[in-house]
């Protein structure tokens, strides 16, 4: 199968779902000539013109407002938020509006919008271009919440999202745009709410979202070298969440790590291992561990900055821990 | 009054009794609460009729609305119904919005109203949006954002109007200036002028007296057929007065605002009674025929409201449907 970069897989997914729906346009800062600062939809505009391909002016709550309003009368607009971090200027719009319009309407009212914005450390770039901030809006019933590990996810979840009638956000991590994965050329979709097993374990299991699943595919090739065999599940989305697969995992290895790039505390690990907790209580051997980002402002020299986010060597530590029996009462 | 953009007698009791109806419903939306028979608040249109009546009348079904807070008169105005918006208002399942949504979210879909907001200025991206959806699917649609000068202190506004004049968009900022932003005057709120603010981005705003709605009617007309030809967005600051407090409960209000003003705005400058002294002088009706159309809203909202008293909540099942659309 070819591979193609993260980058190009959802430049192929928006083109392809602006080909097959007319309704379909895109909206935000720099995205027709300049196809992003990542360089994402580069080659949009030429296809598409500026009509669909529409560049705003720096006004987040402004052009997120007008998605909303577009996408409650027919449209199915394609909101590109530059950086995550900037959901902060958005949110009554995404939050108030967009994932309380059908519920408040009984039904009626639907707001088919994609958010898709990114989330990920290390890019030297200090504390407002570096937060990973899912967990504010997985907390809003009413959004979906997509989490794309690969470029295979990243095109699949985002067709998927297009297609959906509900606002979805997706957090691409702005670390992944050159990594490459095998993509299909013909069409294909990832659904919702469906777990990946990326790889088979029986002492262990790894949760990860966006590129911690890479860590806790790296973190399983270390415990494995040790004789330790480490289950990695990605649970794609997490609104919906795939909780029978990650119960079932967790029922049978015993012991689970969530990672999650987002700040640890009331975070995504937390929510994910309170469900565990909740449902395999009885088959654990170890409590569950969360590892997410420091409960600190995203710091900007490297020295400090790679210290925030786990690592897969730090989830190789705490797995060790976990297997070895030693009760850990804090991560 | 004005000079006239409707012309036929249909036209005007249309008008007349829409204001009507929209007085009728808020005079018992206030007798549910103090009664105690409404949960919750809710927001007194009551003095404001010309403006919602007389923009709306210029409107079609397919055109589009957003709504505010203070939003029954912009939701009976656009063609609902006395029976599910009262039902609405006691959360009952029969409602606009199945008991979901209530006075605050009240949206009638079928009749252009994109919904109620209760975010002060939260619309206008909402409005703003309707008007994109319009140019880009080549649709004659209209759209008029309703909302207050509270929410010109709001800086969404100044973003989308921006977007707005940009992308020559099909919407209508309406600001319905009634002088109190909640519980302060709007002198104290507001610098400068209001509409110099949307002409600072080049869009054509107008001043017109909110109490007259053959004013009212006459421009929107004007405005509506130049946003279908490809000419908006505009901006209208409309003149009103709001009887009420800022909601029902608001009733020692006079530390804000006297009641000599509000005496003075009801009895010399109220939208019905001069509508209604024209209709008359005009001989486009009698005393008596404005009477009996009175008295038939009246008993109309009444039994609306028995109805809605009576009618069903939703069944408690219903808590997490619509949660997300299938």
């Amino acid at each position: 199968m070819r591979e193609i970069t993260l980058s190009k897989a959802v430049n192929e997914a928006i083109a392809e779902e602006m080909r097959r729906d007319e309704t379909v346009f895109v909206i935000g800062e720099d995205v027709a000539e300049a196809g992003t600062p990542f360089k994402v939809l580069s080659g949009l505009v030429e296809e598409f013109g500026t009509a669909r391909v529409i560049d705003t002016p720096i006004a987040e709550p402004g052009f997120m407002g007008i998605a909303v309003g577009a996408a409650m009368t027919g449209s199915r607009p394609i909101v590109d938020l530059m950086f995550g971090d900037f959901i902060f200027l958005i949110m009554d719009q995404l939050c108030n509006q967009a994932a309380k319009t059908h519920y408040m309407s009984g039904g009626k009212l639907n707001v088919p919008l994609v958010l898709r914005t990114n989330l990920g450390a290390t890019r030297r770039s200090a504390a407002q271009h570096s937060q990973s901030l899912q967990a504010l809006v997985a907390h809003i019933p009413g959004l979906k919440v997509a989490m794309p590990s690969s470029a295979y996810e990243a095109k699949g979840l985002m067709k998927t999202a297009i297609r959906d009638n509900n606002p979805v956000v997706i957090f691409e991590d702005k670390l992944m745009y050159q990594d490459k994965a095998p993509v299909p050329e013909e069409d294909y979709l990832i659904p919702f709410g469906v777990a990946n097993v990326k790889r088979e374990g029986s002492d262990i299991t790894l949760i990860g979202t966006s590129s911690m699943v890479q860590v806790a595919e790296a973190a399983a090739e270390i415990l494995a070298r040790e004789g330790i065999s480490a289950e990695v599940i990605d649970p794609r989305t997490i609104v919906p969440l795939d909780e029978a697969a990650l119960v079932a995992s967790v029922r049978k290895t015993s012991r689970a790590i969530v990672i999650d790039e987002g700040h640890q505390s009331y975070g995504v690990t937390s929510e994910i291992a309170s469900r565990l907790n909740e449902q395999a209580f009885y088959h654990l051997d170890a409590p569950v561990l969360r590892m997410g980002a420091m409960d600190v402002p995203v710091p900007f020299s490297p020295a400090l900055e790679d210290l925030t986010v786990p690592t897969p060597e730090a989830v190789a530590v705490q797995a060790r821990r976990l297997c070895a029996g030693e009760m850990i009462h804090a991560a | 009054m004005a000079d006239k953009a409707k012309t036929n007698t249909e036209d005007y009791l249309r008008m007349f009794s829409q204001m009507v109806r929209i007085r009728s419903f808020e005079d018992n939306a206030n007798q549910l609460y103090l009664s105690a028979k409404m949960p919750g608040l809710t927001h007194m249109y009551s003095g404001e009729e010309a403006v919602a009546v007389g923009i709306c009348e210029a409107l079609k079904t397919t055109d589009k609305i957003t709504s505010t807070h203070r939003g029954h008169g912009h939701c009976v105005a656009k063609g609902a119904e006395f029976k599910q918006m009262f039902c609405e208002l006691l959360g009952k399942e029969e409602g606009y919005c199945r008991g979901k949504g209530g006075s605050m979210h009240i949206a009638d879909q079928s009749n252009g109203n994109l919904g109620a907001n209760a975010i002060v200025g939260g619309s206008m991206g909402i409005a703003t949006g309707a008007a994109l959806t319009a140019k880009l699917q080549g649709r004659d649609d209209v759209t008029v954002c309703f909302f207050g000068d509270g929410a010109t202190a709001q800086g969404l506004m100044y973003e989308v109007m921006n977007m707005a004049a940009l992308w020559r968009l099909p919407v209508i900022y309406a600001c319905e200036n009634n002088g109190y932003s909640e519980y302060t005057k709007t002198e104290e709120i507001a610098a400068g002028s209001i509409t110099a603010r949307a002409e600072a981005f080049g869009i054509e705003a107008f001043q017109v007296d909110g109490q007259d709605v053959l004013a009212v009617n006459k421009l929107a007309t004007e405005l509506v057929g130049r946003c279908r030809g490809g000419e908006g967005p505009f901006f209208v600051e409309l003149m009103t007065y709001r009887y009420h407090g800022h909601h029902v409960g608001d009733i020692n209000r006079e530390y804000y605002r006297a009641k000599e003003e509000e005496t003075l705005w009801k009895t010399e400058r109220d939208p019905i009674l001069r509508f209604r002294g024209w209709l008359v002088d005009q001989g486009i009706a009698s005393e008596q025929d404005l009477e009996a159309l009175q008295a038939e809203i009246k008993e109309d909202a009444e039994n609306a409201v028995k109805y809605a008293l009576e009618a069903k909540y939703p069944d408690t099942s219903e808590v997490d449907m619509h949660v997300y659309a299938a």
